[in-house]
């Protein structure tokens, strides 16, 4: 038997000293070690693009992760047709920098409203992430499991919006509606060097308030910030969301420098330069500061609501109300909006 | 519409594409870890071995903080498990640790059932793991793990062999957790004797198949330093937290009148190694062994055990499901049956009262008319008797009045003589 654990706070005598061990207890080490790991195994990433055609998507991706990812660079004899329904075509890639190993994978949705009737167009894509937590799920509740499952969850949806300049469209808004409860959903303005200034200010404020009065909410989500420094990061995140990008895989002679951007006659638009374009706060939340998070959201809250619902189905028959799981612990009332 | 994957390579799954620019992916080691060290780290050390060997003596050594209270005593009646979480801070990281210390262990007569209760106390922490994993509404990522991470085994220095108590209990734990043997106030045997006495012990625990916990090699890194730890395996370690001063520095150490046994010191014993080994170098690989190794072969048992079978290559999906609703199907059937069971007895029950009372109600009745028949005897037979008294005062009032009326007709006929001889005649009438 054992008794229950009480919770005391000794202090370590002294502090980590150089040269002498005398009183360091080396558990700082664990970072280290956990790094080691990390290294070791690599990171995975799946990122889906959803957008109508010509709105940049692939050259997007492409600039995100300064290589040839998307669908068009792997498939050389693509012709560029317009796909009669919607298809989901996902591209993998083992990319490395400075040690770290990254699995990525770009998950395209050539199709997506296009037709003259978009109705359900968010239906295929939805039911393909769902499709991805099932396989999850079904890896995680078999009897033998694999020591690391693989994770093919769709980590983070970059929706495009056409530079309209005016408010969103009702096919972004029921896009938007049904997939932010189940992705994390990133909403960027595509082409925006069609914008100046002001109409882009103009259309970020129409769509913000758009987004309010559906009450879509997209990441960062207000309601997972964890403490008041997460809430002060992201709320300035709110604040410019949509980002407006501007995406080239083409360099140019700038000042003396290659960069990479648009060359017209009327000067050279600079992707990385935020004067110009958002894209390189886009980045830098995607890759550089929230990637993380953005793993941690899919898979503790939207899978678990997904696990939810489905664990929930199989224990209600039609006949009986929704009584106790088999391991007595009461079953969750699903309420409409999971759904 | 079909989702199709495109460009996958047989080996690698997947192309290896050659960036042309900083991206900066190269953060997310520093993303992961400055989100663990949000979060805090937990690690679970489980001190086997007998008492009086300096178990927590050790701890308080290690973790370099006076931990808990008194050393027990020798009358333990089994063995017990006592747990302690401590809360430690080193710069930035915050450690939950939780030490277990098994108490009365080898004090008893009979060390049969010694490893028992160790072995229930392991089982019970998977088993609340497994529990808040298969929940449906679960909150995995803050949950406090118990699972026991490291079992540091405390062999006596006897100096000649492992006893079969730990064998016994070595072998019953070696799949359960990671075993870490300790040889315990080793500063008891020479240098000598101590080199025999680890290569015995480790022919012993091959000989037995007891499989202890190997630090890892895969990763370059550390390989060398871990295969070379583990050929020092067990370490004989000395603790102690009273310092002396050797030199111009305050140590950590022993002090008989024969010398000083210093624990940092490497040549005087292996606590440094252990330390380097358990915290600094593996403590992550222990809490993964434990969670994809040992958790897992529990997890495996048990759900087999409750009747769970992976699905074959073409059967059905959810069997996890089906088979928790055909469980639960078991199960109701089972309660209505014991339902049933139950209300079937409950109207025997009733109907053994029903005849119960209604006896005792035919014998009331009964006795009630045996009463009442008395009563109308009694009755009868005092009329009777009343009857038969007022006849007699009737006939006494008839001879009354009879005599009366002759006294008064003898009156009028006037002579004493009948009046005598009416006197004879009503006394002899009266006799």
């Amino acid at each position: 038997m054992a008794d229950t654990a009480k919770t005391t706070h000794p202090q370590p005598a002294g502090r980590p000293e150089k040269g002498a061990e005398f009183g360091y207890v080396g558990i700082d080490a664990i970072l280290e070690q956990m790094r080691r790991k990390a290294m070791k195994q690599g990171f995975e990433l799946n990122i889906m693009v959803v957008g109508q055609s010509g709105l940049g998507k692939s050259t997007l991706i492409n600039t995100l992760f300064k290589s040839k990812v998307s669908r068009r660079s792997v498939m050389p004899s693509d012709e560029e047709r317009i796909p009669k329904t919607i298809e989901i075509k996902s591209v993998s890639h083992d990319i490395e920098e400075k040690g770290v190993r990254m699995k990525l994978t770009v998950i395209d949705t050539p199709g997506f409203g296009d037709q003259i009737n978009n109705e359900n167009c968010w239906q295929p894509i939805m039911k393909f992430i769902n499709e991805q937590y099932e396989q999850y799920l079904q890896e995680e509740i078999n009897i033998s499991r694999k020591k690391r499952i693989p994770d093919s969850r769709v980590h983070c949806c970059i929706y495009f919006i056409p530079p309209t300049g005016h408010c969103l469209r009702p096919i972004d808004i029921e896009f938007m509606r049904h997939l932010s409860k189940v992705v994390n959903i990133v909403p960027v303005i595509a082409k925006a060097d069609t914008l100046t200034l002001e109409e882009r200010d103009f259309f970020k404020q129409k769509i913000r308030e758009d987004l309010r009065v559906n009450e879509i909410e997209v990441y960062p989500q207000k309601e997972f910030d964890e403490d008041s420094e997460d809430r002060m990061i992201n709320d300035k995140i709110r604040e410019m969301i949509p980002f407006a990008v501007v995406g080239s895989d083409q360099e140019y002679q700038v000042n003396g420098k290659r960069l990479l951007g648009r060359k017209t006659r009327w000067g050279t638009v600079e992707v990385e330069n935020t004067a110009h374009c958002e894209f390189a706060y886009l980045r830098d939340l995607l890759i550089r500061t929230h990637m993380q998070n953005l793993k941690d959201i899919t898979s503790s809250i939207h899978y678990e609501v997904y696990r939810v619902r489905r664990l929930n189905e199989n224990n209600t028959h039609p006949s009986d109300q929704p009584n106790g799981h088999s391991n007595g612990v009461p079953t969750h009332e699903v309420l409409s909006h999971e759904m | 519409m079909a989702a199709t994957e495109i460009a996958r390579q047989a080996g690698e799954g997947a192309r290896a594409v050659p960036l042309s620019g900083h991206v900066g992916f190269d953060s997310m080691p520093d993303q992961l870890v400055n989100k663990s060290v949000n979060h805090g780290f937990c690690f679970n050390i489980l001190c086997v071995g007998e008492t009086g060997l300096g178990k927590s003596t050790l701890m308080d050594t290690l973790f370099n903080t006076k931990f808990e209270g008194d050393p027990t005593q020798h009358n333990q009646p089994g063995v017990q498990l006592k747990s302690n979480t401590y809360e430690l801070q080193e710069s930035n990281v915050r450690l939950k640790l939780t030490i277990v210390n098994s108490v009365g262990f080898g004090d008893q007569i009979n060390k049969e059932d010694s490893y028992k209760p160790i072995v229930e106390f392991i089982d019970t922490q998977f088993e609340a793991y497994l529990q808040e994993e298969l929940k449906i509404k679960r909150t995995l990522h803050s949950y406090h793990d118990t699972r026991v991470h490291a079992c540091l085994y405390f062999i006596s220095p006897t100096g000649h062999s492992l006893k079969s108590l730990d064998l016994v209990t070595m072998k019953k734990l070696d799949s359960k957790v990671n075993i870490i043997p300790i040889i315990a106030k080793s500063d008891a045997i020479s240098k000598s004797e101590l080199a025999k006495f680890k290569i015995k012990i480790t022919s012993e625990l091959v000989s037995n198949g007891v499989q202890i916990y190997q630090f890892p090699t895969d990763d370059e890194t550390v390989a060398e330093i871990n295969s070379t730890m583990n050929g020092h395996l067990p370490f004989a370690v000395v603790g102690s937290t009273e310092e002396v001063k050797i030199g111009n520095k305050m140590v950590k150490a022993r002090q008989y009148p024969w010398g000083t046994v210093q624990v940092e010191n490497e040549n005087h014993c292996d606590f440094v190694k252990l330390r380097e080994m358990l915290i600094r170098v593996n403590m992550e690989d222990l809490r993964e062994q434990t969670h994809t190794r040992h958790y897992e072969l529990y997890r495996r048992c048990k759900l087999e055990e409750m009747g769970f079978k992976d699905t074959d290559p073409d059967s059905k999906p959810f069997s996890l499901q089906e088979t928790y609703e055909a469980k639960r199907n078991e199960f109701m059937g089972e309660l209505q049956k014991k339902e049933e069971e139950m209300r079937q007895m409950f109207v025997q029950r009733v109907k053994e009262k029903e005849a119960e009372l209604k006896e005792a109600e035919k014998e009331l009745h009964e006795k009630f008319d045996r009463l009442k028949k008395l009563h109308q005897d009694e009755k009868k037979k005092l009329e009777d008797k009343k009857k038969s008294l007022d006849d007699e005062l009737n006939i006494f009032k008839q001879k009354k009045t009879a005599a009366e009326l002759l006294q008064s007709q003898a009156q009028q006929a006037g002579g004493s003589t009948t009046l005598k001889r009416d006197k004879e005649r009503k006394n002899s009438g009266f006799l």
